[in-house]
């Protein structure tokens, strides 16, 4: 059904805003577009108020661009930041109370799956690290031991940004930010262990530094949720405004990280393994012919 | 588990034929989401909630409900019956004191999200020193969300409150949770008749896409007020979206007043309506006022009950057309606060005819002789005691 719901019904073209009469016709609903094409078709989310050179906010551009399924996905999160962008897409958006997104989420497609068995309905959650590993902690821990099947995605900027900069547990050690005013007294939380040993199917720690890997990443984190389990994926998305990095060098910054802390890591177990090595050959095939 | 098959809500509800049988209240609570045709219920363990959502677990065991997990916490629990009622599920849960306070931000932000769902509450103590005892107090904190709050007296109203309280809940008018309320223990572990409509016949189902606020399914476009928060509007916006959209949720919360007639008979049952000296009380209480009702009739006094049904949408009209030549009233409570009486008195213009009490609180039973010896005041009477020590 999901196309049948963004398409505009015959005889109201005229009066729909040009922008979703431009995103049905442009956009990327019903099709599989390359992420770099990006710049030729109408995305998902343009305008949004998050700051200039802000790292997340392009993360969650690419994001979108890279969407499986975006006319049947609905996407979760919560307060920080990242909703910011996030509720301004042309995707469905749940934004619930503090740090609920992966409890909300279990219900929504266990009510998904009960109402549609035959259809595919993505739920993915993109929420901070104060939203996952602080507040809804529990949640995000409980939402992978039960094995639910949608996919968490931690936009890690490493401070409480939409609050004023406060520390996080996953700030790193000795940093002094607000709440931490004599510097934080303990080690980044290591998510990525954290999630394969709650029992995600698939496990990615990026720094979005090349668009594609960035998009075949979400791709499969989505893909293997949608058959197999829960899937995480930690993204490093920098606070250029409480880390002070001046707008032209967010990317560099990335790079930096990429080398230090947040080298590009993927694990997956063997079921999920052999199921994208079929789909990637079978998509090698395809494009053969 | 019998085939069941699909009737009207008017026809399970208010006509089907009706066999009595002796349940307790947890049971009573069962009884009802099996005939419901509920899809998701989400339980948590706390006391004396547990029974009731074993006996649900039961249910889905026998395919009465289609999903069913054990939650990690209550603020959790409540989180995913948001996610499945947005997800256009039909679904049930239950919880008792400390663990209705730690899902409470979720629970009281279900009105504002228009998610119709049916929460049972078994009363318990909060705040210390802990107990597991049915004190009620914890109801208080529920009158001011939005949430539909009715008070069940026994195992019989636990049925029917919850069986209606479904239908209330998705009426397309209303839109909101219900909340079935009972004392702890006194009504959940006590058995009582119940009539009970037959096994074989549940309501329709769910249907999401009748709402004023339609399901987040990828199927019809979302509500714009689902996904994008007020707060990142300008000041002015905010105040306006929030303060619109929570007029119209009490809007629905009285709105929901006719339906609590038609399937409940209305939000209040009155006792010898031409009473001079009310007793008005809900849930427990007003099963001990019933009795020292009758105690009073028997001494020839000339007392009357009433006792509400509803607490949310609350009776103000029906309280000040019943009690307009009351002389006095006396309304008894399981809870320090006096929560009820604070109601009634801001309820009618002469306050001052409203007797404190009797209170008894830490979830100790409710003497029928302490509403007794209020009646006897009202009436001037003047009794001697016998204390044995």
């Amino acid at each position: 059904m999901g196309l049948e719901y963004v398409r505009i019904s015959p005889g109201f073209e005229k009066y729909m805003p040009r922008d979703y009469v431009d995103l049905v016709k442009y956009g990327p609903f019903g099709k599989q577009l390359d992420v770099m094409q990006m710049g030729q078709f109408k995305e998902l989310v343009e305008e949004h108020p998050m700051c200039a050179g802000c790292y997340m906010a392009y993360f969650i551009r690419v994001f979108y661009a890279a969407l499986p399924n975006p006319e049947d996905t609905i996407v979760l999160g919560t307060a920080g930041c990242a909703r910011l962008a996030l509720s301004q897409a042309a995707v469905p958006f749940v934004y619930g109370n503090y740090g609920d997104t992966n409890a909300v989420a279990s219900g929504l497609k266990r009510a998904l799956s009960i109402r549609f068995p035959d259809k595919v309905k993505d739920v993915v959650v993109i929420a901070g690290d104060g939203g996952l590993i602080d507040i809804g902690f529990g949640m995000t821990m409980h939402s992978w031991f039960r094995r639910e099947k949608f996919t968490t995605i931690m936009v890690d900027n490493e401070v409480y940004g939409n609050t004023g900069g406060q520390e996080s547990g996953m700030s790193p050690k000795g940093l002094q930010l607000k709440m931490a005013p004599l510097g934080k007294k303990f080690d980044k939380i290591n998510a990525v262990e954290l999630a394969k040993t709650a029992g995600c199917v698939y496990v990615a720690r990026i720094s979005p530094t090349n668009p594609k890997r960035i998009a075949k990443t979400i791709r499969r984190a989505i893909l293997a949720a949608r058959h197999f389990g829960p899937t995480f994926i930690h993204a490093y998305t920098s606070c250029n405004i409480e880390y002070s990095i001046p707008t032209r060098e967010v990317l560099a910054d990335a790079r930096k990280r990429e080398k230090q802390d947040f080298k590009f890591y993927e694990w997956m177990t063997d079921e999920v393994k052999e199921f994208f090595e079929e789909l990637e050959r079978k998509e090698k095939q395809e494009v053969k012919k | 588990m019998p085939e069941q098959r699909v009737v009207e809500p008017e026809y399970l509800i208010l006509e089907a034929p009706r066999e009595r049988k002796f349940i307790t209240g947890s049971q009573a609570f069962a009884e009802a989401v099996k005939r419901a045709n509920v899809d998701i219920a989400i339980a948590y363990p706390i006391t004396p909630q547990s029974e009731t959502m074993h006996l649900v677990g039961d249910l889905y065991a026998q395919g009465y409900i289609k999903d069913y997990y054990r939650a990690e916490e209550e603020y959790g629990a409540m989180s995913a019956i948001a996610g499945a009622v947005r997800g256009g599920a039909r679904a049930f849960t239950a919880t008792s004191g400390p663990g209705l306070l730690r899902g409470l931000e979720a629970i009281v932000s279900w009105p504002g999200h228009r998610i119709p769902a049916v929460l049972g509450i078994m009363t318990r103590v909060v705040n210390a020193p802990l107990s597991i005892q049915p004190d009620n107090v914890e109801i208080a904190y529920l009158l001011n969300s939005g949430l539909i709050v009715f008070h069940a007296e026994n195992q019989q109203d636990v049925f029917d409150f919850t069986l209606a309280g479904f239908v209330i809940s998705e009426k397309v008018d209303v839109y909101l949770p219900v909340v079935v309320a009972t004392e702890g223990f006194f009504v959940t572990h006590a058995k009582g008749y119940v009539d009970l409509p037959p096994e074989d016949m549940k309501l329709p189902p769910r249907d999401p896409y009748k709402a004023p606020v339609p399901p987040t399914d990828c199927e019809i476009p979302p509500a714009r007020i689902q996904r994008d928060a007020p707060v990142q509007k300008s000041n002015f916006m905010s105040y306006l979206i929030h303060a619109v959209w929570q007029q119209e949720i009490w809007s629905a919360n009285r709105r929901a007043v006719k339906w609590i007639k038609h399937y409940l008979g209305g939000l209040i049952e009155v006792v010898n309506p031409d009473a001079e000296v009310f007793i008005v009380a809900s849930g427990c209480a007003a099963a001990q006022g019933r009795e020292a009702q009758r105690y009073a009739t028997m001494e020839g006094l000339n007392v009357g009950l009433v006792k509400i049904k509803s607490l949310r949408p609350f009776p103000t009209n029906e309280l000040r057309e019943v009690l307009k030549n009351a002389k006095t009233v006396i309304v008894p409570e399981h809870n320090i606060v006096g929560w009820l009486a604070k109601e009634v008195k801001a309820a009618i213009p002469n306050s001052g005819i409203v007797v404190d009490g009797p209170r008894v609180y830490g979830g100790m039973t409710l003497p029928v002789e302490l509403i007794m010896d209020e009646i006897y005041k009202a009436f001037g009477i003047k009794k001697e005691r016998k204390t044995v020590v």
